[in-house]
């Protein structure tokens, strides 16, 4: 029982670690696309229209436009659940835990059904 | 200028209350973004949602260090309710939502019962469970977490496995449906039927939430319901929030935390039930 315990929590660590990574670049590109839009004194989009596309997210930061900085930024930060799955589904293969590696995938498919449902629908 | 400090301070609040909670901050964020900035309810229920996934993914950070959050729970539960979400989503429209309005809120209003229950220790606080249920040791749900305000290990055994999923089946439908914050319950089912204590239900249900809110979340930001310019200031503060909410969280008393609920709780289900009947507040 404790070598289980202190080996779920070493890989818990190693989860931990990987999402802070992926919470940080969110949050940084959400500050740097902030920090743009007060220095341009706006989002470099009017109010209702900003880039909702992949296309125009990337060409709106080549043109260092905040609003497009943020939007990818909220993208990132969308993915970290998705990130935090898949790291799970890793954890539970390493403990040798099959019945949570199905369990965890099963719930990785129907992540990605509902974000493809939010792609399509567009 | 002025709206970002708002956005942020709002956001830290929300952030904070959330993850002691295990609660979305919808219930802060929403009425903010309408009530103060005016904004259209479909981009407030843009950036709610990534509010949600803020709070989650905040809040989880600094859980998965110490131990409180039940990772097995979580997916296996997670099951139940993105399938309910995805089956409330299609369902729109379909089915009526009146009765369903009620149906939840009332069972809000019976979680509310039974926490003023636990809080005045007609029921034991630090329920162990009898560690009878066959699924959950099936599932190996039974799980431990070190409790930082009471200095103790709590080992805990999860009850009513089936009745957990299936409350979770229909509070991923009644999200999908209604569109209503599935925070509350997802703890109330952890709590109230599962018997876990309520701080392993809040941290697994901030889990479980930004997971759930991901997979509905893609249908607003192509959709163009998530305002740059809101969302950004709005999910800065809530990381830093849920973030230092998360380890007050841990020192906190359960009792503390239960005190806080209720009322939210209350409001919850009394919004719900009323709305069931057509009077919105």
């Amino acid at each position: 029982m404790t070598d289980k315990k202190a080996e779920m929590a070493q890989i818990e660590l190693v989860i931990g670690k990987i999402l802070r990574i992926g919470v940080a670049v969110s949050a940084t590109l959400l500050i740097i696309g902030m920090l743009l839009a007060i220095i341009h004194g706006g989002t470099g989009y009017s109010e209702y229209q900003f880039p909702t596309t992949f296309t125009e997210i990337f060409s709106g930061i080549a043109a260092f436009k905040a609003g497009a900085m943020i939007m990818l930024g909220l993208f990132c930060l969308i993915l970290t659940p998705v990130l935090r799955v898949v790291v799970s589904i890793y954890a539970f293969a390493k403990e040798g835990d099959y019945l949570y590696v199905w369990i965890t995938v099963i719930v990785l498919v129907i992540l990605i059904i509902g974000m493809a449902i939010g792609f399509i629908k567009k | 200028m002025q709206q970002i400090i708002l956005l942020l301070a709002v956001g830290v609040l929300a952030g904070v209350l959330g993850s002691i909670l295990g609660i979305g901050g919808g219930i802060i964020v929403t009425p903010v973004l309408t009530l103060a900035i005016g904004l259209d309810i479909k981009y407030a229920i843009g950036a709610s949602i990534i509010a949600v996934i803020a709070t989650s993914s905040g809040a989880t950070i600094a859980y998965l260090k110490d131990d409180m959050l039940n990772l097995r729970v979580a997916m296996f539960l997670e099951i139940a309710t993105t399938v309910g979400a995805i089956i409330g989503a299609l369902l729109t429209g379909i089915v009526p939502t009146g009765f369903l309005f009620i149906l939840f809120g009332a069972f809000l209003l019976f979680s509310t019962y039974n926490m003023i229950q636990k809080l005045r220790g007609k029921v034991a606080e630090q329920h162990v469970g009898a560690g009878e249920d066959k699924w959950a040791k099936k599932l190996n749900l039974n799980g431990t977490y070190y409790d930082k305000a009471n200095q103790e290990q709590v080992d805990y055994a999860v009850e009513q496995v089936p009745g957990g999923f299936a409350m979770m089946f229909g509070a991923g439908i009644a999200s999908g449906l209604l569109g209503i914050g599935s925070g509350v319950f997802k703890v109330t089912a952890m709590d109230t039927i599962m018997k876990m204590p309520l701080k392993p239900s809040s941290a697994t249900s901030n889990l479980m939430m930004g997971v759930t809110a991901a997979a509905s979340a893609t249908v607003y930001f192509f959709s163009g319901a998530i305002i740059p310019s809101v969302a950004a200031p709005l999910a800065i503060g809530i990381l830093v929030g849920s973030t230092v909410g998360s380890r007050i969280m841990q020192y906190l008393q359960p009792r503390v935390i239960r005190m806080i609920f209720i009322p939210i709780l209350l409001y919850t289900g009394l919004q719900m039930v009323l709305k069931g009947f057509g009077v919105h507040i």
